[in-house]
């Protein structure tokens, strides 16, 4: 193992910014904030509550335009994707089926589940994290290697 | 407008600590999943300083009776856990590892958006559709068994 580019003090800061965000929800509005249940909410909606749910997701992208507006190092704009189009079509339909059936991604399970000492959440996060760390195993040091 | 102006707000606030902790890289995320290669341990601080704030201020906040400005507090009430969660959770890992990219990030980046960052958004929006539709078929259908039977 060779740890590479650890940034500790950005991560945490953000972090908190996350933690106070799910704060504030709950706080204001008694909502978790799990991004997967909120954005699925508003892709094909239950009943009635769609607006604070596409104003949520419009702060998503404002709070990337903020930090970019703060010029704030890295620049966002030199970010790439690590995979070709045909990956990221893959990857992001297993994103929506899989948050989607298992009703929670890193947010709503991983931070404001866990911190609710949900015992579904942790089996949640333990699941989606481990099969994370064996889809990159298999990918860059056996079909990779 | 209050509740509406609450959600941007919370928002935003989500989206520029994804950007601080620069979660919206998904280099940096795939680094944290290669525990066996170049591994960047920056995710678990994400997730340690979320958990820090969020585990001190959910207890206080749930101890009130009703939200500011909700009727009720609408935090999930399940506690078992069935296959459902694990198999979604299975796939979500896949395509998660696969790209990098998990629903938050995914949607921030939309601020700098280029045709990548739409191609995943718009695979993400088909999948998360498609789901949805065939869970509340299945719903349905059990229901409807349920009641003849």
């Amino acid at each position: 193992m060779e740890i590479v580019n650890f940034t500790p003090v950005p991560a945490f800061i953000g972090g908190a910014l996350i933690g106070l965000s799910a704060a504030f929800l709950l706080l204001v509005k008694g909502r978790v904030a799990g991004i997967s249940g909120i954005a699925g909410g508003i892709i094909l909606p239950e009943k009635g509550d769609v607006p604070w749910r596409i104003l949520f997701v419009l702060g998503l992208i404002l709070g990337g335009f903020i930090y970019q507006w703060m010029g704030l190092a890295p620049d966002l704009s030199q970010i790439q994707a690590q995979v070709g189009k045909g990956t990221l079509i893959i990857a992001g339909l297993l994103v929506g089926v899989g948050t989607t059936v298992g009703t929670g991604c890193t947010s709503g399970h991983g931070i404001c589940g866990l911190a609710r000492r949900s015992p579904r959440s942790l089996v949640a996060t333990l699941t989606f994290m481990g099969s994370a760390f064996v889809t990159v195993f298999i990918v860059r040091h056996l079909v990779g290697a | 407008m209050l509740p509406l102006i609450a959600a941007l707000v919370a928002g935003t606030l989500f989206g520029l600590g994804l950007a601080v902790a620069q979660m919206v890289d998904p280099a940096k995320v795939i680094n944290f999943l290669d525990l066996f290669g170049t591994w960047d341990p920056s995710l678990a601080f994400v997730m340690g300083g979320g958990l820090l704030v969020n585990a001190i201020a959910t207890p206080i906040i749930m101890r009130r009776k009703t939200p500011l400005l909700a009727e009720f507090f609408r935090t999930p009430t399940k506690h078992q856990v069935d296959k459902r969660l694990i198999v979604g959770g299975v796939i979500f890992g896949v395509g998660w590892g696969l790209a990098g990219y998990c629903p938050g990030p995914m949607l921030t980046s939309l601020s700098f958006a280029n045709s990548d960052i739409l191609t995943i958004v718009a695979a993400y929006v088909v999948g998360t559709l498609i789901a949805r539709i065939a869970l509340r078929a299945w719903e349905r259908d059990r229901l409807s068994r349920a009641q003849r039977a």
